[in-house]
């Protein structure tokens, strides 16, 4: 399942939703609104989206998760509009039957979603100026 | 055709820029049209994508695809 919203992510539920009998490990990680970065200070984000190329390079992302690892929930979820220091931008959650299989394709799933989902972030600082984050590389040049 | 917009492309030039292609254009022909209004910089470190997926530059482009500038991206 993977999903775009605009309202704040119940990361507590959606950890619920992936287990299951079958899976001994369930993983989760949570992208979160730093204050820092680098001498660089963030009073809030925005996030946008081209939200139907995102949903889809989302999708990808999780049928590949599931090809390459014995996952049974897969749960991907990312946050736009503004979000303030701490609140969560994003969550995803997979459920194996083993840890370390549950590890390596949650952080695939992660690395995944940074490299090649279209979602960008603005870092608004207390000034009142903003920069939208352009800093990797060219997105899906491999 | 139109050119959708993101993120810092979109702060510079608006949600879409319209662009006049021959037919049998490609990415690259794009490229070239939109260096003419768009940040080359950016642009240059941009993909493109056709109907939602990254897009090599020899790829043919046409009427009623829909096209997008894709700056590198920052979700996470």
């Amino acid at each position: 399942m993977v999903r775009l919203t605009r309202d704040a992510i119940d990361f507590a539920a959606l950890t619920n939703e992936a287990r299951h009998p079958h899976c001994g490990a369930v993983a989760l990680f949570l992208g979160t609104v730093r204050d820092l970065t680098g001498e660089h200070v963030t009073v809030f984000l925005d996030y946008d989206a081209y939200a139907p190329m995102a949903e889809k390079k989302l999708a990808e992302i999780e049928a590949t998760v599931r090809a390459r690892w014995p996952v049974r929930e897969v749960l991907m979820v990312h946050r736009l509009g503004r979000l303030a220091v701490g609140d969560v931008s994003v969550a995803v959650v997979v459920s194996c039957p083993h840890r370390a299989e549950a590890f390596d394709a949650l952080r695939f799933a992660v690395d995944a979603l940074k490299e090649l989902v279209p979602i960008w972030k603005k870092e608004n600082g207390p000034d009142g100026t903003g920069e939208w984050v352009h800093q990797s590389a060219k997105p899906g040049a491999t | 055709m139109r050119v959708l917009l993101f993120a810092a492309l979109r702060d510079a030039a608006g949600p879409s820029v319209d662009v006049n292609l021959p037919a049998g254009a490609t990415v690259r022909d794009l490229r070239a049209e939109l260096a003419r209004v768009l940040p080359a910089a950016l642009l240059a470190r941009s993909a493109i994508a056709v109907n939602h997926e990254y897009a090599e530059d020899a790829r043919a482009v046409r009427e009623g695809d829909e096209v997008a500038v894709i700056p590198p991206v920052s979700g996470g």
